[in-house]
């Protein structure tokens, strides 16, 4: 019994240093400057709406969110369309040289986008794709290749080979299995790749800084970090904007919560 | 004869796709990096100032990239000594029946699902010097912490390693717990049946069975600890007076600031490459046994 109290004692300790800087962030929005210059740990008193509104209300914010979404959905849509179709041909068709292939994609996993930045800066630019969304989008889908494949191909090949021979016997074509009965068995797993697709993409803050200098092309990563040094002085309105880009993240999470958790902790599991 | 070429016809259109992306995006940056890193080179000339191995041979002999590789090791080993034993701690907690555990779980996890552009950006605000990391102090009696958090050269990587236990505790919390219920309930029942204490069965039932996903996190907190750089950038740019460089933001600074694409390609391929051999050694021998049953499954 004792124990069990210590237990409730540290939890509410873990959810105390979890949350107050969270709380801090939000609430502080609702205050001036220079209320919490005078009293940094302060509540708000009078509640001031004018940082949130003024911030909602001005395109900036809606420009860096719209950019985020455009450059998540395209990379996790290639890398989860083209991934999956990776993963059918790696597990259901046998041919030579096809370890060598998957050896190949997973060598991926060891290079982190860090390291290839520079010359993956230089090889947009020579395609002419720095300030476009897409030269964020393809190697980021690139990059998320190595991660999908190794999830969904043990998926694939688990699944048994008469429901294949079944589907033949009706007149399908593999091309027609994939599509038809491989994808729609395949979802959990495809929506686990996906996930970690979309988050990562939409968490990308090093390609976003070299490829966009146009404050028109920023993701939401690269808006708040630059909102922040740009309004230094202005610490109400940085907190609000800084609140304000949390949501999406966290809504996405409340709402894929199970999906979220069980999506990055089975796939480092292997 | 036809269904032959139908079936690389099949293969090369499921296959091909997803390789060209790989290959252009992935492996051939991967390789020019190798090239240009053995060239004085800043992007903008042709490609002939030959200069061999010298980019490597300034990058390793320099006190920056070494303090920076330190900087990177400092990190990896706090993580091991200081997250680890808390993550297992609190996922042992966790782990019990309590009210609101699933809340709780939410709860803990959510710093991990945010940036670490946003991570940055709120801690960045809550150690302004006055603000209110130092009111907070000040409040419960102990004012005469409060530090210059992150320009003070001696406390600025211990300040940005609270800063990433914040942000990532959560993630091994979550991972440990995923691990603690995969150890069945009988274990513990027959260890209790077989007298022994509770601390007793933690540590020579539950502690062992918990090796795989120990190592799985050790693994993914040294990669994330060696290639460390939005919220380092983010938060101080490697100062105060390169305090809290580390080797990505070094790279990072010498490419874009300054334009030495060469050396920045130099230092790039030394990231993978300790990385690499990092991975390679651990795969050896840490978690070859945990991965062969996993893989094959």
């Amino acid at each position: 019994m004792k124990r069990q109290s210590v237990a409730y004692l540290v939890a509410i300790l873990i959810v105390g240093i979890t949350v107050v800087p969270l709380i801090f962030v939000i609430l502080g929005g609702f205050r001036t400057t220079g209320q919490i210059n005078a009293d940094p740990a302060g509540l708000p008193g009078p509640w001031v709406w004018d940082n949130y509104r003024d911030i909602l209300t001005s395109p900036e914010f809606w420009t860096f969110l719209g950019n985020s979404l455009l450059i998540a959905v395209v990379a996790t849509t290639l890398a989860v369309a083209l991934g999956s179709m990776a993963a059918f041909a790696l597990s259901r068709y046998t041919f030579r040289g096809r370890e060598g292939w998957y050896t190949l994609f997973t060598l991926g996993l060891l290079f982190p986008l860090g390291v290839a930045t520079l010359p993956l800066y230089l090889l947009l630019r020579q395609l002419g794709m720095l300030e476009n969304p897409m030269g964020v989008a393809l190697p980021e889908a690139a990059f998320s290749l190595p991660v999908t494949i190794v999830i969904l191909r043990p998926f694939m090949r688990a699944i048994p080979a008469e429901i294949e021979d079944a589907a033949v016997l009706d007149g399908a074509t593999r091309i027609g299995f994939f599509w038809r009965i491989m994808l729609p068995l395949s979802m959990p797993a495809l929506t686990t790749v996906a996930v970690l697709a979309f988050v990562t993409s939409w968490n990308a803050y090093l390609l976003p800084l070299l490829v966009f200098n146009d404050s028109g092309n920023f993701t939401l990563p690269l808006g708040v970090a630059t909102f922040q040094s740009q309004y230094s002085q202005d610490t109400a309105r940085v907190l609000a904007f800084t609140a304000l880009s949390m949501i999406p993240a966290l809504g996405f999470f409340m709402l894929a919560e199970r999906r979220i958790v069980g999506g990055l902790t089975g796939s480092v599991k292997g | 004869m036809s269904s032959d070429l139908r079936r690389k016809l099949e293969l090369t259109l499921f296959l091909g796709p997803a390789l060209l992306l790989f290959v252009g995006f992935v492996l051939v940056p991967m390789v020019l990096a190798v090239y240009y890193s053995l060239y004085n080179w800043t992007g903008f000339t042709s490609l002939d100032d030959f200069a061999g191995f010298k980019n490597y041979l300034d990058a390793l002999t320099g006190s920056v990239f070494q303090n920076a590789v330190w900087h990177n090791v400092v990190i990896a080993v706090l993580s091991l000594v200081v997250q680890l034993p808390l993550s297992i701690a609190l996922a042992l907690l966790l782990n019990r029946r309590l009210r609101g555990r699933a809340f709780l779980r939410v709860i803990v996890f959510a710093p991990y699902v945010l940036s670490e552009a946003i991570t940055a950006v709120i801690w960045l605000l809550i150690l302004q010097p006055g603000g209110f990391a130092d009111q907070v102090l000040r409040a419960a009696g102990l004012g005469g912490l409060v530090r210059q958090w992150l320009a003070d050269p001696d406390l600025v990587l211990f300040t940005l390693f609270v800063v990433i236990t914040w942000k990532y505790i959560g993630f091994g919390i979550i991972l440990l717990l995923a691990g603690l219920q995969g150890i069945p309930a009988e274990l513990k029942e027959a260890a209790a049946l077989d007298g022994a204490t509770s601390w007793q069965t933690t540590r020579h039932v539950i502690l062992p069975l918990l090796g795989p996903t120990v190592r799985i996190w050790i693994f993914l907190s040294v990669i994330g600890s060696l290639q460390l750089f939005d919220l380092v950038w983010i938060m101080t740019l490697g100062g105060p007076a390169n305090a809290s460089t580390t080797m990505a933001t070094y790279l990072i600074d010498h490419g874009f600031k300054r334009y030495e694409f060469g050396f920045g390609s130099a230092v790039a391929v030394l990231l993978f490459i300790i990385c690499f051999t990092f991975a390679l050694l651990y795969q050896r021998f840490a978690l070859r046994r945990d991965t062969e049953g996993a893989v094959s499954r």
